[in-house]
């Protein structure tokens, strides 16, 4: 069992020591058990990716792009909280819903690569990166199609909190609906992630009320963060051009048909925490362009900047 | 090539689903796939192949890389090499699937198993206060517990702590 010779990158126990050592059952002779982190070649071996009747392959792609990057953006958003949250349990927790939406979106990107491989950044011949990550890393700001709500700084806690339950709520509200999609990854993908936004929303929401109704600065936090963020809300629920046609083809949801449920669960948790409903103007996008259509802000360019160097130092690396 | 028949094929797959169904969860190593649930079928195609299936437990989770390659070399050292391991998305994993003798070996070993998982009926309601569940402490059988985190060090495990003992332990969450 243990003959196996690997080179070992750490000191290895010696045998001879009967005490043996806390490592030994963590080498025990299986080199794979070392290998986390490595891939399926293809996240959706197995699934049924014929494109449904009735939708033009690249809408089907662009639309998966719209929900994948919402979900990687926030992710990579999430994930800056780790080893800097207010205690242990929220660092974790933070940095679970972040790994959730970066399920999702690996399997949406890799869906809108199957859709339409067009789509997908070139690379050098023989690059071993899988179409997902092609697309994650090495596409500019322009080209991601996520609201502008996951880009824009984590700022304090309680902004992340009001993010993440405008996010999580209306996500929840539009995978519900999608998890009917005639298309059998987005169907599976929706029936999956609703589960898991349940516990993001749930999480949110606590916090929301904790906040709101904690001390006379966590109120005051909390307040100021819903200025900030209500503004970017309403983008969610704007219909994109391709939103529109994917939702009469059966294979998406129009966004706007999730507005007003949306607005009583946040309307149940602003009554429940005390808060009024706040009135800010919604962003503008520049000539009726908005996060949909590839108009980003600042902050995109330099969570991407960070994101996506080290992928790009390397076309041709293994991981 | 020869096909390889019917017979062959059904003795095959007792064989192939003997071994995979040994194969451990790299996170939860004292449940088994199939004990997990994500096991959800093995088959021998016409020229003696094996195709594995598995389940993710969440969308993200990390160790399916590991559990497919611990089920293609568990094969492999049975004298089945070269077998493929697909995903598989529907139906969605729920905590449901755990079998009762996954339930045990999870308490055996510290861990608290899931209630049921909530029935879906309309739209997923909001939950501002803690889930309520009727957890006993894995350790001494207090059913004084308290929720310290719905997430915990890997995605399908919330945190509590015993208030008699006073020792933290995980929850596998109902999904
Ligand atoms: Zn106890």
């Amino acid at each position: 069992m243990t003959d196996h010779v690997e080179p070992a990158s750490h000191p290895a126990p010696d045998p001879s020591d009967a005490h043996g050592s806390v490592y030994d059952g963590l080498l025990g002779g299986d080199p794979s058990h070392w290998a986390f982190g490595t891939d399926f070649e293809d996240p959706l071996a197995g699934v049924d990716t014929t494109i449904p009747e009735g939708v033009d392959a690249r809408d089907l792609a662009t639309y998966c792009l719209m929900l994948a990057d919402d979900a990687l953006i926030a992710s990579q958003r999430l994930s800056q909280w780790t080893s800097r949250a207010p205690d242990l349990e929220e660092d974790i927790a933070l940095a679970n819903i972040a790994l959730d939406l970066l399920g999702q979106a690996r399997l949406l990107l890799a869906r809108a690569a199957a859709a339409d491989p067009t789509l997908v950044p070139a690379l050098p011949e023989g690059s071993p990166v899988p179409p997902e990550d092609a697309l994650a890393f090495f596409r500019e700001s322009g080209e991601f199609r996520n609201v502008r709500l996951v880009e824009t700084d984590n700022g304090d806690f309680a902004v992340t909190i009001v993010k993440l339950l405008v996010l999580a709520t209306a996500r929840l509200a539009l995978l519900e609906r999608l998890a009917s999609s005639s298309d059998h990854v987005l169907a599976a993908v929706a029936a999956k992630g609703v589960k898991e936004l349940t516990y993001h929303r749930d999480y949110a929401g606590r916090w929301f009320l904790t906040l709101a109704r904690g001390t006379e600065e966590s109120r005051r936090r909390l307040e100021a963060a819903l200025a900030v963020v209500w503004p970017l809300q309403a983008e969610l629920f704007a219909t994109h051009e391709v939103e529109r046609r994917v939702a009469a083809a059966g294979v998406g949801v129009d966004p706007a048909t999730t507005a007003d449920d949306v607005a009583v669960v946040l309307a149940q948790v602003f009554a429940v925490s005390g808060v009024e409903q706040p009135t800010q103007a919604a962003l503008a996008g520049v000539q009726g362009r908005q996060g949909r259509d590839g108009l980003h802000t600042e902050a995109l360019s330099l969570l991407l900047a960070e994101m996506q160097v080290v992928a790009r130092a390397h076309p041709m690396g293994r991981w | 090539m020869s096909t390889t028949t019917a017979v062959d094929r059904a003795a095959l797959q007792d064989k192939a689903f003997a071994v995979a169904r040994t194969v451990t969860d790299p996170e939860m190593p004292m449940l088994t796939l199939e004990d997990l649930g994500v096991l959800r079928a093995v088959e021998v195609d016409e020229r003696g192949h094996v195709i594995v299936s598995i389940t993710p437990t969440y969308t993200g989770c990390p160790a399916m890389a590991t559990m497919r390659d611990d089920l293609v070399r568990s094969l492999q050292d049975a004298g089945l090499p070269g077998a493929t391991v697909r995903v598989s998305l529907t139906p969605a994993w729920s905590s449901d699937w755990i079998t009762e003798r996954g339930r045990r070996s999870l308490a055996e070993h510290g861990l608290s198993a899931p209630g049921r998982a909530p029935a879906r009926n309309g739209p997923v309601a909001l939950s501002l206060m803690p889930t309520r569940r009727e957890i006993a402490c894995p350790r001494c059988g207090s059913a004084h517990t308290e929720l310290t985190s719905e997430f915990g060090p890997t995605a399908c495990k919330a945190l509590y702590r015993c208030t008699s003992c006073l020792e933290p332990f995980e929850h596998v969450k109902e999904i």
